[in-house]
């Protein structure tokens, strides 16, 4: 299978690998796929008072435009207020990174991780 | 070009393909040049020439398996001689019944022969093997019924490489008056074969997986008892009229020498490989959470199938890019699906995606396996620390019990 | 033995192969290689190989890469195509003339005798399949209807808008063999319209072991062999990379050579076959659009057999019929589908040139040829 030059980017060099403490009240945490299926995500969002991302961190057990996915969002998440931040769109991510059309699942993957991360967020706060 | 060489990747992958030795190819050049005659040529020398060199090939090949030259019918490669033994064997014995009989671990060219005899009003039956991979002889005994006109045992899986009784495969099939095929593409050259003592029918080789040429193979036919096979290619009657085609001079005294040296050297080579495949085993068996996959005994010397448990399967082969290996069947890597069989052998589909097959042959050396080793470690170590699952693994979680939404 | 300069006129049955085309192949033979079906790069650059192989026998014969199937030579797509075919309707007919070559013919009998119906066209005495001969098939429902385009014994010519026409208005699938007639004649996919269409290697200074079958797109059969699904799961097994890169080398060099060799052979052709008729030959089809290197012929009252050993000796490799054919003794039965005397046909000997044949070895030939007949002639006489 042929990889993008971005996807082999971000396989190589993934950005913003780690963990934030789940139990920060600040801190969002999404975990998405299934080990069956190949693909399993976990995306830490941080949140400033004002609704500002301030970091973001993630693990991913998947293949290469998995890693990709969920590297290039934690980018993109940095900086953006959480209404910018659950408008990212799957395509989005697939045109970045010019997935294969059967990759295309793991850029879907990537924003069901954000919305998850962003819902977890909203229970916690009680919002 | 040179440079491309240098680039070039470690080979750990010989159970897909071999080169050919340079004393095969050397053999075969003569024959490609010079005495390029069609061997059914009857009427001059040149098909004379190229007839001799078919025929002692016919003989070499026939001596690595203690068989006579005349059970050995060439074809274009083991898949053939798949498709030949067990459509040719379950059509010309038909009248005797239409149940057949396999192992749900055998090569994609077996399971889809038996396949289309399905098509064609057959009933079939697709033994699951014990978890090491391994058929268990009781259970292969109860699934004969009295209309069981085939079984078809491969004597060595080509993903695991466990081998099978095949002797005592074979003395069941013969009371039970069953015709038995042994796919031994994966066998030659690594197993000692002897079809005066073995039970065995029908045997498929191929050159390419034993340093000969590509695009040729062979099919034993037993002549005591005599074993006959409905043709499934007609035309000029070459082969006594079992397959018909032009026969490729060239490869045929390629696979010839190949199958000679594998004779003669097989032993040493055995012995040198089976060292070379046990630093591997011990240097990888060095990290936490590592499966061998199949029966790690009775195994050919050149294969490890190990699974990696809590990593990907297809970033784990882009992570080796510089080692080449097998991620399952070389026939089937083209599509995602996890290994067919070592779902068969009761893997997860997690750890049957994470399973790298290794295969060791004549030109590896030790430092090929060194490398391996420290790349496996350091790239292993560097996607668990990628991998959430790895996490909930160290943070004492059991994932089988976890909860996944399904996508 | 060794001393004997050998000539070889036995092109038909098979060629030597080019030297450019060793070249290309030998990376393969010698080299680490991959299996094609591997994901890693030495699968990859297989791969690779093996697509490039596919343009270049798809340019050579004005069909879509997408078109082009390999197997392992022409008899294997010959018996993918009729087996293929049938498969797909188990009420039809196959038809085919009764000049095939017998990797048509066999299989359609086998298939013969597991239900198929079974139609023949007939040649004419020249051995060629005329407009009457379609019309005399009155069957409808026909899976697959095959007519060679050269036949490998006589060369005759066969008009392949007669087989497109008959299979349009039967709505069958339409093959021809096409081995004996590729590098010698131009041979155009796109413009046949035919269905299906056999290419062998070996006969085109490419190597032995390959050849493909061109199936247009539209048309649907079952394969012959079952496994890994190589070849968009027509034809299972490892691809034989080295034979496949070599036949495409060959299908490139005799599209840039044919018209050069096809000259030559036919100045050796006409020289042969004025000296044979000087010396009393029967040359079959003689006055028939035939390929430019085929002469077969026979003298009457003389053994073919024997002046064919007689030949060898003296270091001159032809044939009797087809080489296939030449372990058994029977006469050519194209000779007998086209009427000719059973005697006559048993003797009965095919030269078939090559692009590296002389008129120097045609001239010697003769000489050698009329000193053999004489000698022959006198044993019969003596014998008498």
């Amino acid at each position: 299978m042929a990889y993008s030059e971005k996807v082999l980017d971000h396989y190589e060099n993934p950005r913003n690998v780690g963990t934030l403490d789940k139990d920060d009240p600040h801190v969002g945490t999404g975990m998405v796929g299934a080990p069956a299926c190949g693909d399993v995500m976990k995306l830490q969002i941080k949140v400033s008072d004002d609704g500002v991302i301030q970091d973001a961190k993630f693990k991913t057990y998947g293949c290469g435009s998995a890693i990709a996915s969920s590297s290039l969002v934690t980018e993109w998440l940095k900086g953006k207020t959480l209404d910018q931040a659950s408008e990212i769109k799957n395509s989005a991510i697939a045109e970045e990174l010019s997935l294969p059309p059967v990759k295309i699942h793991c850029s879907v993957l990537a924003e069901d991780a954000i919305k998850s991360a962003i819902a977890d967020l909203k229970s916690k706060q009680g919002k | 070009m040179t440079q491309d060489i240098a680039r070039k990747p470690i080979y750990l992958d010989y159970s897909s393909t071999t080169p050919i030795d340079p004393r095969v190819a050397e053999k075969m050049i003569p024959f490609i040049t010079e005495h390029f005659g069609n061997p059914a040529s009857r009427s001059h020398s040149f098909g004379w020439t190229a007839e001799k060199g078919v025929e002692e090939a016919r003989e070499e090949v026939a001596k690595l398996v203690n068989a006579d030259p005349r059970e050995i019918v060439w074809t274009s490669g083991a898949t053939e001689s798949n498709n030949l033994a067990i459509k040719g064997a379950s059509h010309f014995y038909s009248t005797k019944g239409k149940h057949i009989l396999t192992v749900a671990t055998e090569h994609k060219c077996v399971i889809d022969s038996f396949r289309e005899l399905e098509r064609e009003g057959y009933t079939a039956t697709y033994l699951e093997p014990e978890p090491n991979g391994l058929v268990d002889l009781e259970k292969f005994k109860k699934a004969i019924r009295p209309d069981t006109v085939l079984a078809s045992v491969m004597f060595v899986n080509n993903e695991i490489g466990v081998i099978q009784d095949i002797e005592a495969l074979g003395n069941i099939c013969r009371e039970q008056k069953v015709i038995f095929h042994v796919d031994a593409a994966q066998a030659t050259g690594k197993v000692n074969i002897d079809l005066e003592k073995l039970p065995v029918d029908l045997m498929s080789f191929s050159a390419h997986k034993t340093y000969g040429p590509k695009g040729i193979g062979a099919l034993y036919v037993r002549r005591k008892p005599r074993i006959r096979i409905e043709a499934q290619m007609h035309g000029g009657g070459h082969e006594r009229g079992m397959r018909s085609g032009t026969l490729a001079t060239h490869q045929i005294v390629g696979m010839g020498e190949a199958f000679r040296i594998a004779r003669i050297e097989m032993q040493l080579e055995n012995e040198r490989i089976r060292k070379l495949r046990d630093k591997l085993l011990h240097g990888l068996q060095d990290m936490e959470e590592v499966y061998v996959n199949g029966d790690l005994k009775q195994r050919i010397e050149h294969n490890l199938n190990i699974s990696f448990n809590y990593v990907e399967g297809e970033s784990l082969i882009m992570a080796v890019k510089d080692i080449a290996v097998s991620s399952g069947s070389a026939c089937t890597s083209a599509s995602l699906e996890p290994s067919y069989v070592l779902r068969a052998l009761g893997r997860s589909d997690e750890l049957a995606h994470s399973s790298i097959r290794f295969s060791i042959g004549r030109f590896t050396t030790e430092a090929d396996v060194d490398f391996t080793i420290q790349l496996l470690k350091e790239k292993i170590q560097k996607l668990r620390e990628l991998s959430p699952l790895w996490d909930m693994f160290k943070d004492g979680i059991d994932i089988s019990k976890v909860e996944w939404a399904a996508h | 033995m060794t001393m004997i300069e050998k000539v070889y006129f036995d092109h038909n049955a098979t060629t030597a192969i080019d030297k450019k085309v060793l070249g290309v192949m030998m990376p393969y033979l010698e080299m680490q290689q991959g299996n094609p079906t591997s994901q890693h790069s030495f699968g990859r650059y297989a791969r690779t190989a093996i697509e490039e192989a596919r343009e270049q026998v798809a340019l050579a014969i004005h069909a879509h890469p997408t078109e082009v199937i390999f197997t392992s030579g022409g008899t294997e797509a010959n018996n993918m195509i009729v087996h293929g075919a049938a498969i797909k309707n188990s009420q039809s007919t196959l038809v085919s003339s009764n000049i095939e070559h017998p990797c048509v013919s066999r299989p359609i009998e086998a298939l013969a005798q597991q239900g198929w119906h079974q139609d023949l066209l007939k040649v004419n005495h020249d051995g060629v399949i005329s407009k009457e001969a379609y019309k005399d098939i009155n069957t409808n429902n026909i899976g697959l209807v095959s007519v060679m385009l050269a036949n490998n014994e006589t060369g005759v010519i066969q008009d392949m808008s007669l087989l497109h026409d008959f299979a349009k208005e039967k709505k069958a699938l339409s093959h021809t063999d096409a081995v004996q007639a590729f590098g010698k004649i131009d041979v155009r996919f796109d413009e046949l319209h035919i269905d299906a269409m056999t290419l062998s290697s070996h006969k085109i200074y490419g190597p032995q072991g390959v050849g493909a079958l061109i199936l247009n797109k539209r048309s649907d059969i079952e394969p012959l062999i079952y496994g890994g699904g190589q070849e968009k799961n027509l034809r299972s097994g490892t691809e034989n990379i080295a034979a496949i890169v070599g036949f495409g080398k060959a299908c490139e060099l005799i599209s840039e050579s044919m018209k050069v060799t096809s000259i030559h052979t036919r100045e050796l052709q006409k020289m042969l076959e004025i000296s044979l008729m000087e010396l009393g030959a029967v040359i079959f089809a003689g006055n028939i659009s035939r390929l430019s290197n085929t002469t077969f012929f026979a003298f009457k009252d003389i053994e073919g057999s024997t002046l064919l050993t007689a030949l060898d000796k003296k270091g001159f490799a032809i044939a009797s019929g087809s080489a296939c054919s030449s372990v058994n003794k029977e006469p050519s039965h194209v000779l007998l589908a086209m009427g000719i005397d059973e005697d006559l046909a048993r003797g009965a000997l095919r030269i078939s040139f090559g692009n590296k044949n002389t008129i120097h070895e045609v001239k010697g030939f003769m000489e050698t040829l009329k000193k053999e007949l004489q000698n022959l002639k006198q044993l019969t006489a003596i014998a008498a």
